[in-house]
């Protein structure tokens, strides 16, 4: 599957946790993942619900989604119009969550990749090519289970269609 | 070779001879949920057809992240939780309970060799009953309750050797925001932690849950500390069976080790806004602080209390610091009241709100002005955390640095009071 999008980053560039992902002030009293999405990145980056379009892709440095379980965090990115996440690093939490709920994520160093740039994704072959500056890098493979819970559509559509889990 | 904890767990739960790097399918011995998670799982749950849990002790839902409910948003969402466990029959821990992370131990349903799950990061705290448990994703956590297993990575494990002991007024969680500003917010990230040597030997259950707990703000899966005496006695004097003890083999495999002495250990903080952004808590007595937080999962048990309020024992907290209590259960609560030490926190000037999160994640119960700096016995200081992102500091400490940086109004090095 490719994917193309405008790059969105961040300050910081680390550790950007779930917290900032989506506030405790709105993720315990919003159960609706649209409602959410108007809050995303906002302890960071006030206008980025605003700015972001279907399909843009966020960019970022280590340790992306760390700290607290909320699955609210890629699922709000999600109802948000983010396509995928590129970073150097993600937390294990969040790692699991995301494919769980059907939002990729790449893993390869970011520090080339330019706010505003368009990037296309080929979660495939693990290649995340920058077009507005010609240069492609290759990511580390998504691992096999991972690429498996995304083509069914996230756990629980992978639970649904084989019964229990039919991961290798 | 020889296996870790999280190897033998994961061998014995999945009926296979797996090694750090397998992925396997494991039993799940209990699933937890609170409500900041749970509405999600329920969806999930609704849509698997989930009929009853099939972990092998069931689940439980804790409703102590908005506890008592703060708002009619809020109402909605812990009447839908109320449905739902009602009529699958899910064992609900309701209001003023207290923090998920002392309830379900207290409850007898995480026990030593066990495999939990947890919508909520913290989960690893059981890790100081013996126990491999780990944060997750409400889908995970759902997972889980619907087919009463789960698919785990089995990580490698990193050993922390801490020798010596603590001086006074210096501890556990010293020891963890100097174990994390070391490693850093994602030293540890996949791996299972065990803590071993003298210090962690002598280090009282309180401790080790305080360590466990915070062990996620370095990325750590798991936290399983060694079983031993202080383990069997905490679990037999509240009724509760030992379970299966694993312990890790001789010849083992650690992946790094690392080594710190207690004795060197001084008070640590974590300065805004992230863990490990550590210092020593004498370079900062210029910070003036406007509100002191004791409670949490981290630190809301009755040696912590008590701890305080022997440094606030016929003293009062500074003017114009607003010092805000939360003991981390009811049954702490009416222990540390049996035993004096909550009229010692309110003579003192302390605020008690319910048993619970409290103010931690910025629903409720002490959300900061703006400009203000806390002080905070939490686990996370992320910009915003408690509610207020504008110019709000979080300063994490120990209960003791809290309670002396509430007495002075500045922080504090509590062996200077």
């Amino acid at each position: 599957m490719k994917l193309t999008g405008k790059v969105h980053r961040f300050t910081p560039n680390d550790d950007i946790n779930t917290d900032y992902i989506i506030s405790g002030r709105y993720k315990f009293k919003i159960d609706d993942m649209n409602e959410l999405a108007k809050h995303v990145m906002e302890d960071i980056s006030p206008d980025f619900s605003k700015d972001v379009r279907k399909g843009d892709i966020i960019v970022a440095g280590r340790n992306f989604g760390c700290g607290s379980s909320r699955e609210q965090a890629p699922r709000a990115l999600k109802a948000a119009g983010v396509s995928a996440v590129v970073a150097k690093s993600y937390a294990r939490i969040f790692y699991r969550s995301s494919f769980n709920v059907g939002l990729p994520l790449l893993e390869c160093d970011t520090d080339w990749i330019n706010a505003g740039d368009e990037l296309t994704l080929d979660l495939d072959k693990g290649e995340v090519v920058d077009n507005s500056i010609g240069k492609t890098a290759k990511a580390v493979a998504i691992p096999r289970t991972m690429q498996t819970l995304l083509a069914d559509g996230g756990l629980i559509q992978h639970l649904k269609k084989h019964g229990g889990f039919a991961l290798e | 070779m020889g296996k870790t904890i999280a190897e033998k767990v994961l061998s014995s739960h999945s009926e296979s001879d797996c090694a750090a790097g397998d992925i396997v399918i494991a039993s799940v011995d209990f699933a937890m949920s609170q409500d900041g998670t749970s509405t999600m799982m329920i969806r999930e749950l609704q849509e698997l057809g989930f009929e009853g849990p099939k972990t092998k002790r069931g689940m439980a839902i804790v409703i102590d992240h908005n506890s008592p409910c703060p708002s009619v948003d809020v109402a909605k969402i812990h009447k839908t939780i109320r449905d739902y466990a009602l009529s699958k029959s899910i064992p609900i821990h309701d209001v003023g309970e207290g923090v998920c992370h002392q309830v379900v131990p207290e409850s007898g349903k995480a026990l030593p060799g066990d495999l939990v799950v947890g919508a909520d990061s913290h989960t690893c705290t059981y890790g100081a009953l013996n126990a491999c448990s780990t944060g997750l994703g409400s889908s995970d956590v759902a997972a889980a309750a619907f087919t009463g297993k789960l698919w785990f990575k089995v990580p490698e494990t990193y050993l922390i050797n801490v020798e010596g002991g603590f001086v006074p007024r210096v501890g556990a969680k010293d020891l963890a925001l100097k174990v994390i500003g070391s490693l850093t917010a994602d030293g540890a990230t996949y791996k299972s932690v065990e803590f071993s040597g003298e210090a962690i030997d002598s280090m009282a259950m309180d401790g080790r849950f305080t360590v466990a707990n915070i062990s996620v703000e370095m990325g750590a899966k798991f936290c399983p500390f060694a079983f031993d005496k202080t383990t069997a006695d905490w679990l037999t004097s509240r009724g509760i069976k030992t379970g299966l003890p694993v312990s890790s083999d001789y010849d083992c495999k650690y992946e790094k080790d690392f080594d710190f002495d207690a004795s060197d250990l001084i008070p640590i903080v974590s300065k805004p806004h992230a863990v490990d952004n550590v210092s020593d808590a004498t370079d900062l007595r210029d910070v003036q602080i406007q509100q002191a937080f004791l409670g949490t999962c981290t630190n809301g048990r009755l040696s912590d209390l008590r701890a305080a309020a022997e440094i606030l024992k016929g003293k009062h907290v500074k003017k114009g610091v607003r010092f805000i209590v939360a003991p981390a259960s009811r049954a702490i609560y009416l222990e540390a009241m049996e035993k004096g030490v909550v009229s010692e926190l309110l003579k003192a000037g302390a605020s008690f709100v319910a048993p619970g999160c409290g103010p931690c994640v910025g629903a409720h119960a002490g959300i900061p002005s703006d400009g203000d700096n806390v002080i905070s016995t939490a686990n996370r200081n992320f910009k915003g955390r408690m509610g207020n992102n504008k110019d709000v500091g979080i300063y994490l400490a120990s209960p003791e640095t809290v309670a002396a940086s509430a007495l002075t109004g500045n922080i504090t090095d509590p062996r200077e009071v």
